[in-house]
């Protein structure tokens, strides 16, 4: 595959090496002269001087043959414009654009780019993941047992809205203590129904908590 | 008319100031707070900090109820992208940007944008007083035939 590479900075350089050692064919643009000295004292002569927003640079580097343009400048509008030149004057394979402001991958993807990277939402990705979108609080653990009083809040899509307490399967031992249904406590039995927007407080262990979100909240 | 004007460079400033002088609506947006001394002293319009390829600075703006958006910083790609969201996003019934590379003005005119190219309209003038004869070949330019 021969790629085209607009920005030398750590992310083309990384980007460029990785490709290399892959056995790709690879041209690297980069602006800064001091920069394009460095690279070439480590990568070899790949690496061409200029503004690759430019469409004689762009052609100089090889677009008209490049399977795919990759944009990874520090500048969102850069790499726009380097990957749309890519496409309209060279009909560049596919063409690739780094992105810092979130937003901008939908605004590109309507502007004709084929794949936009963001590390902003990389790095947001894996912080939700970590953050579990459904919640079940520990409220209080019981003296040194690994008994402990949890809360849940039954939300629309939930897979037990709607449905009577006894129906529910829930992870052995636990106990659903009270319901909190618009601020009145409801002390159920088998055949109360759990509604959405109930905060459900249960009497669990905590080996179970997982157990029990699932059960409650799935998910 | 409601106008919003990205860039209050000296063309920039002028333009909103005109346009704000015959009645418009205007706003004008730049990086720069110190820019906006460049304005009209009776200046009616708003002025905005921000970053005009910011969609949320845009509409900030008030983009999605402009009439009309010109995009005028330092910046050809800045102003490319910003027109290009102006037009494509957000559906400004008109929008015109300055580039100052004339082989990019082709491209972005191959894209649906109009752009205006100082480059080409300078040169041409000078041309035009210089050695008028040789004025008329200007749009056959050889440098425009490359990529």
């Amino acid at each position: 595959m021969f790629c085209v590479i607009a920005g030398g900075g750590k992310v083309g350089y990384y980007l460029a090496k990785e490709l290399i050692e892959q056995g790709h064919e690879v041209v690297v643009v980069e602006q800064n002269a001091r920069r394009v000295d460095e690279i070439e004292a480590d990568l070899g002569s790949i690496v061409m001087h200029g503004d690759a927003a430019e469409t004689t640079v762009l052609k100089e580097a090889g677009a008209e043959r490049a399977d795919l343009v990759v944009a990874v400048t520090g500048d969102d509008e850069d790499n726009l414009v380097i990957c749309q030149v890519a496409k309209v004057r060279f009909h560049a394979g596919r063409t690739i654009a780094r992105i810092n402001n979130p937003k901008n991958a939908e605004i590109f993807q309507k502007l004709g780019i084929d794949d936009t990277v963001s590390a902003t939402d990389v790095v947001l990705s894996v912080i939700e993941q970590e953050i579990p979108r459904h919640h079940l609080t520990p409220l209080l653990r019981l003296a040194n047992t690994d008994a402990e009083i949890v809360e849940a809040i039954i939300e629309d899509g939930s897979a037990v809205a709607g449905h009577r307490l006894r129906d529910i399967k829930l992870p052995h031992p636990t106990n659903i203590a009270v319901l909190i249904r618009e601020g009145n406590a409801i002390f159920p039995e088998g055949d109360t129904p759990v509604l959405i927007g109930d905060h459900v407080i249960a009497f669990t262990t905590s080996q179970n908590e997982a157990a029990l979100r699932q059960a409650l909240l799935g998910g | 008319m409601f106008y919003v004007i990205m860039g209050c460079g000296r063309v920039g400033a002028r333009v909103a100031s005109l346009l704000s002088r015959a009645g418009n609506e205007v706003t004008v947006l730049d990086l720069n707070p110190s820019a906006f001394s460049r304005l009209d002293p009776d200046f009616a319009g708003t002025t905005l900090v921000g970053n005009g390829i910011d969609s949320d600075v845009l509409r900030r703006a008030g983009i999605e109820r402009a009439d009309a958006f010109a995009a005028v910083t330092q910046g050809d790609n800045r102003n490319v992208m910003a027109s290009q969201m102006a037009r494509h996003i957000f559906r400004v019934p008109k929008v015109v940007t300055r580039i100052y590379d004339p082989l990019r003005q082709e491209t972005f005119e191959m894209l649906g944008i109009e752009a205006i190219s100082p480059t080409v309209i300078g040169a041409d003038k000078f041309l035009e007083i210089l050695d008028p004869s040789s004025y008329g070949q200007a749009e056959t330019n050889p440098q425009s035939e490359q990529g």
